[in-house]
C-alpha cells in the first residue's frame, strides 16, 4: 500500500540520480572491469564487462536535453528523441523497432533534463546488428511531414498522460516553474502545451543536425563482451563519421533567490499534498563538494529505508501523514533542489505538515545524527555496491547518467568511498546551513472535487519530480 | 521520459506478466532448478549461483486476495502489511526472542542492508527478502520471525487502515484506477477477482479477522520457497526449515467458485481528465491452459511486442491516437484477464475504440499471417536470454513455477513450444478464448 508519491520519486532518482548506488572500496569490482576509449572523432567509447549471462546493454547517450532549450521550443529534445525511430535513408519508419525486436530484443528510449539515451537490450551475438542501427540513425535520419504530424500528437498525448492529468505531477512542474525564473530547468522536459503545439519539423531537424554527433556522444556497452571487440565494432560503424563543432549556450544562471516563493495548484484529487524545494549545492568535484556529499547523506538519514526519520516520526509515530519524502541528487548539468515532500493526515494541513517536514531538518541541525544512523546509511551504501551488480541494465544506466553530467564514471567508487566518511558534524552542518526561508519554493495541492460540487477539505495526493 | 509507456496504472499487472513471461522464458542448463519438499510440506525451488555473494528468498503462500473473507475484502493485503509492524515474544528451547517493534524490525534489517519486499495479488501473498550471503543467519531468522510471529498490534492496525483508505479514495479520484475497478466487476460478477476493497471493506477488517487470515492461509504445508544465490543446497534446505517450521500445518483450503464468462457489457463513468481510459477484455487463461503457448505467440503479435504489434501500428502509429495502447493475457490460478488498454484525448475516444475493436475482429476472423508469427518466435525465442540475465529475474521465475505447480521442465521446453506454435494455432486459440460479443468495455472520461 505504498502511496503513489513514494513509487515515482523512487523511479525517478533510480533513473536519473545514479549518485546513491555506486561502488565498493572493500572491493572496487566497477571499475576494474571498467574499460574506457576514444573514437578518433571524439566518441567516447565505455565497456562494463559483465560476463555472468550471454546479455549486452547497448546504448549510446547524447549530451543533450531540456536543459540546452530555448523558449517557443521546449520538448523538442524530448520530440526528437520521438522521430528517431521514425525512419533513415535505409529504414522505413517503424523499421528500426522491427528489426531489434526480430533479433530478440528490446529497446527503448528517453530524455531527461540533462540528455537523450537510447539503448538496446540483446544476446550478445546481436551486438554488431544493433550498433550497426544505432550508428546509421546517428547521422541518416529522414525527417517526413507526415510522420511528424502524427508524431507529435503522439507527444501531445503523453504529455496528457504524464501531466495534464496528474495532479502531483501538475505540481511539480510548477514547482519547477516557480524555483527557478531563468534557468532552463524551469522547463518541463516534455515541454510546455503551446510550445508542442507549434513545433515544427524544422524545429526537430535543426536540433538533430546541432547535437546529434558522435563527438556529442558517450557509447556504454554493459555485459558479455570484451573492449576488444566492442572497440572494433565502434570503429567500424561509428568511426567513419566526422565530429564538427558543439553549440554550447549561453550560461542562462539563476540569480540568487532573495526570499520564500509560493505556488498552489487546483486540480481533481482526494488528498492535499506538499512539496519543499530547497536549492542546494550541486556535486560537480568529488573531492571538493563536501556539502553535496553531507547533503546526500542527510536524505539517506531522513529517508534512506524504511524506519528512516521522516517517516519514523511523521507516518509510524506522530500519524500527521500519509507518506512523506526526502530526496536529493547532486548529480546535474544545472542547479539542483532537496526535496521534501508529503501528504497530511485527515485533520491535518499542508502548513502543519510544512512545518513538522523542516522541523525533522531542524532537529538534525541542532541535535546531529546518531553513529546507529549513520553506520545504517554506510552499510547500504557498501551492500547497494554488490547488489547493482545484478543488473547489467542498471551498471550501465550508472555509467552513462554520472557521465552526461560531466563526473567521470571513474569516480564512482572514490565517489562512494568519501561518502562512508561524512561525519554527524558535517550533516548537521549542511542541515543548518542550506534550509532557510531564502532559497525555499513551497508547492501546495488543492484538491478539488471531480464533480466540481463542493471543495473537499484539506487532505492528500502525492507523486513524481516532473 | 521513455519513448514507450507503461500505463501508470497497470504497472502491477504489467509486472506480473514480465514475471509471467520470464517464467516462459528459460531453457538451456544456465539455470538448474533444485526443488525438494521439506518434512512439513513446504515446496522449495533453489538455484544456486556463486557469481555474487548475495541471497535472494521469496515465501509464497495461497493467500491472495481471493481468500479475502466476505465484506472484508482487504485482508489479504492487510495481512501481508502487518507482518513487519511488530512480533511477539516467545519461550523456545533455545531460549526467550525478545517481541520486537515495527521500528526494531525495520532497523534490524537496515543494519545488515538487506531488503525486504511483499508481493501480493489475486492469487499469491508472500514476502522477499535480499541479503549478503555474509549477513544471511541474521537476515533469516528475523524474516523467520516475521512470518510465524506477527504481533499485529491494535493500534499500527488502525493506523494503517487510516493510510489505506486513504489511498482508496486518493485512486478513486484517478481515471486509471476507476477503470480498472469497473472492469474488474464487469468481468468477475460473480468471483473474487472481480472484488475489490472499498471504504466500508477496509474499516470493517479487525485485528481478529487478520489473526484468523495469518493462521488459515500462512501455513508451512503450503510455503512455496523460491531461493537463488551464494548457498549450497544444504544451506538452502537449513534455510527453507528456518523460514517454515515455525509455521503450523494448515487444514485443507474452502474451494472457490469458479470463473463464469458473462455477456459482454459497457461502462461508460464521467471524469474531467482530459483523456478518455478504455479497457477491453474478458476472462482469458490459467498457466496450464493448453492454449497458452499460442496465445502467447498471438499476443506478441496483436498487442505485447512493442512497436511492431497491430494495435500499436493502428492506433499510434498510423494514426497517432494514443501514447501507449497494449494488449495482455495475465495467466493466474483461475482465469485471468484478457486486456486491451489506452488512453486518448477525450474527444476522439469513439474513433479509437472503433480502431481497437476493428483491428481485434480482424486478427480474430484472419488471425496472423506467417511472416508475423515468426517475427514474433524471432523475438521471443532470441530474447530468451535476456529473461534470465539477473538473480532478480531468475527468482521471479522459479517462484512462479512453485506456486503454479508448473512442471521443472517447463523451462527448458519453452523455446520449442513457441517454436511449434503455428499461425492457424493462434487464430484457433484466439478464436477459444476471446468472443467480439463477451467482450466488456469500460471509458472513463470521453464524450458521449
Amino acid at each position: 500500500m505504498k502511496s503513489r508519491a513514494r513509487a515515482v520519486l523512487t523511479a525517478f532518482t533510480l533513473m536519473l540520480s545514479p549518485g546513491f548506488a555506486p561502488a565498493q572500496p572493500m572491493q572496487p569490482a566497477t571499475t576494474a572491469q571498467v574499460t574506457e576509449f576514444r573514437l578518433d572523432n571524439g566518441m567516447r567509447v565505455i565497456v562494463n564487462e559483465d560476463h555472468r549471462a550471454p546479455t549486452v546493454a547497448h546504448m549510446i547517450w547524447y549530451r543533450v536535453g531540456s536543459i540546452d532549450e530555448t523558449n517557443g521550443t521546449t520538448g523538442v529534445a524530448h520530440a526528437l528523441e520521438h522521430m528517431m525511430f521514425k525512419g533513415t535513408r535505409d529504414l522505413k519508419p517503424g523499421e528500426f523497432s522491427k528489426r531489434v525486436a526480430e533479433l530478440g530484443g528490446r529497446e527503448n528510449a528517453f530524455t531527461s533534463k540533462d540528455y537523450t539515451a537510447y539503448f538496446e537490450q540483446i544476446e550478445k551475438s546481436q551486438l554488431e546488428k544493433v550498433m550497426a542501427l544505432e550508428a546509421d540513425r546517428m547521422r541518416n535520419l529522414q525527417f517526413d511531414e507526415n510522420e511528424f504530424a502524427k508524431e507529435i500528437r503522439v507527444v501531445m498525448e503523453e504529455r496528457r498522460l504524464r501531466t495534464e492529468d496528474q495532479p502531483i505531477a501538475l505540481l511539480h512542474e510548477a514547482l519547477n516553474a516557480t524555483a527557478f525564473a531563468v534557468h532552463p530547468y524551469r522547463n518541463p522536459v516534455i515541454g510546455w502545451p503551446t510550445d508542442l503545439e507549434h513545433m515544427t519539423l524544422a524545429d526537430v531537424r535543426n536540433w538533430y543536425r546541432m547535437w546529434y554527433a558522435p563527438n556529442n556522444a558517450v557509447m556504454v556497452v554493459s555485459g558479455d563482451v570484451g573492449p576488444e571487440q566492442v572497440h572494433v565494432l565502434a570503429q567500424k560503424y561509428f568511426g567513419k563519421y566526422q565530429g564538427q563543432p558543439i553549440p554550447r549556450g549561453k550560461p542562462q544562471e539563476e540569480p540568487p533567490q532573495r526570499g520564500i516563493k509560493r505556488v498552489t495548484i487546483k486540480a481533481p484529487a482526494e488528498n492535499s499534498y506538499v512539496a519543499l524545494a530547497f536549492k542546494v549545492p550541486a556535486l560537480h568535484d568529488v573531492e571538493k563538494d563536501d556539502d553535496a556529499l553531507a547533503l546526500d547523506v542527510l536524505a539517506a538519514v531522513l529517508d534512506g529505508y524504511d524506519n528512516a526519520r521522516l517517516s519514523a516520526k511523521l507516518v509510524r509515530t506522530d500519524r500527521v501523514a500519509y507518506d512523506v519524502d526526502a530526496s536529493y541528487s547532486g548529480i546535474a548539468r544545472g542547479p539542483v533542489l532537496f526535496i521534501l515532500d508529503g501528504t497530511p493526515a485527515a485533520g491535518v494541513t499542508t502548513e502543519q505538515l510544512e512545518k513538522l517536514l523542516r522541523g525533522e531538518v531542524e532537529r538534525v541541525a541542532r541535535e546531529g545524527v546518531s553513529e546507529a544512523e549513520l553506520n545504517r546509511v554506510k552499510n547500504q551504501l557498501i551492500a547497494d555496491e554488490i547488489y547493482k551488480r545484478d543488473s547489467v541494465f542498471g551498471q550501465a544506466m550508472e555509467i552513462g547518467s554520472m557521465e552526461m553530467t560531466g563526473l567521470p564514471y571513474r569516480q564512482i567508487d572514490r565517489l562512494i568511498e568519501r561518502l562512508r566518511t561524512v561525519s554527524s558534524a558535517q550533516v548537521q552542518a549542511v542541515a543548518s546551513r542550506y534550509f532557510g526561508d531564502d532559497a525555499l519554493t513551497v508547492g501546495t495541492l488543492v484538491p478539488l472535487p471531480l464533480s466540481g460540487k463542493k471543495p473537499a477539505p484539506a487532505t492528500v495526493p502525492n507523486e513524481p519530480l516532473r | 521520459m521513455d519513448k514507450k509507456p507503461m500505463p501508470a496504472k497497470t504497472m502491477t499487472k504489467f509486472f506480473a506478466l514480465v514475471v509471467l513471461s520470464a517464467v516462459c522464458a528459460f531453457s538451456h542448463a544456465a539455470v538448474q532448478i533444485q526443488s525438494w519438499t521439506l518434512s512439513n510440506g513446504a515446496r522449495v525451488l533453489f538455484v544456486e549461483n556463486h557469481s555474487l555473494p548475495i541471497l535472494d528468498v521469496s515465501v509464497d503462500f495461497d493467500a491472495g486476495s481471493r481468500r479475502d473473507p466476505a465484506g472484508k475484502s482487504g485482508t489479504a493485503a492487510m495481512t501481508n502489511a502487518m507482518l513487519a509492524r511488530g512480533i511477539r515474544q516467545i519461550d523456545t528451547p533455545a531460549g526467550r526472542e525478545p517481541a520486537m517493534s515495527e521500528a526494531q524490525i525495520s532497523d534490524a534489517f537496515a543494519d545488515i542492508a538487506a531488503q525486504r519486499g511483499a508481493r501480493v495479488d489475486n492469487d499469491r501473498s508472500g514476502v522477499t527478502l535480499r541479503t549478503l550471503v555474509s549477513h544471511r543467519d541474521v537476515a533469516m531468522a528475523l524474516l523467520a520471525r516475521i512470518l510465524a510471529q506477527p504481533a499485529f498490534p491494535q493500534e499500527v492496525l488502525e493506523r494503517d487502515k487510516a493510510r489505506a483508505i486513504s489511498d482508496l479514495k486518493e485512486s478513486l479520484t484517478m481515471p486509471a484506477p476507476i477503470a480498472e475497478r469497473a472492469f474488474e466487476h464487469l468481468l468477475y460478477p460473480n468471483h473474487p477477482y472481480g472484488v475489490e476493497p472499498t471504504e466500508a471493506s477496509l474499516q470493517a477488517i479487525t485485528r481478529d479477522d487478520v489473526m484468523a487470515f495469518h493462521g488459515a492461509y500462512y501455513v508451512a504445508n503450503r510455503a512455496v520457497i523460491a531461493m537463488i544465490g551464494d548457498v549450497t543446497r544444504e544451506q538452502a534446505d537449513r534455510i527453507a526449515q528456518q523460514l517454515t517450521n515455525r509455521l503450523p500445518q494448515g487444514a485443507p483450503l474452502p474451494a472457490l467458485p469458479s470463473v463464469a464468462i458473462v455477456a459482454g457489457s459497457e461502462e461508460r463513468i464521467p471524469h474531467p481528465a482530459s483523456q478518455a481510459h478504455i479497457v477491453i477484455g474478458m476472462p482469458g487463461s490459467t498457466y496450464h491452459d493448453p492454449d497458452h503457448y499460442a496465445l502467447t505467440v498471438g499476443n506478441y503479435i496483436l498487442g505485447g511486442g512493442g512497436f511492431a504489434s497491430r494495435l500499436t501500428q493502428e492506433v499510434r502509429e498510423k494514426r497517432g491516437l494514443t501514447y501507449g495502447v497494449y494488449s495482455y493475457f495475465n495467466p493466474m490460478a483461475q482465469q485471468g484477464p484478457f486486456q486491451i488498454g489506452l488512453q486518448t484525448q477525450k474527444e476522439q475516444a469513439v474513433r479509437a475504440l472503433q480502431v481497437v475493436r476493428s483491428t481485434l475482429a480482424d486478427f480474430l476472423r484472419d488471425g496472423p499471417t506467417d511472416a508475423e508469427v515468426q517475427a514474433a518466435k524471432d523475438n521471443l525465442i532470441g530474447g530468451f536470454a535476456l529473461r534470465l540475465d539477473s538473480n532478480r529475474k531468475i527468482l521471479g521465475s522459479v517462484a512462479a513455477i512453485g506456486f503454479y505447480g508448473l512442471p521443472l521442465d517447463y523451462l527448458d521446453r519453452w523455446p520449442e513450444r513457441i517454436n511449434s506454435v503455428t499461425a492457424a494455432d493462434v487464430r484457433a486459440a484466439f478464436n477459444r478464448k476471446l468472443q467480439m460479443d463477451k467482450l466488456s468495455t469500460v471509458v472513463v472520461g470521453g464524450s458521449r
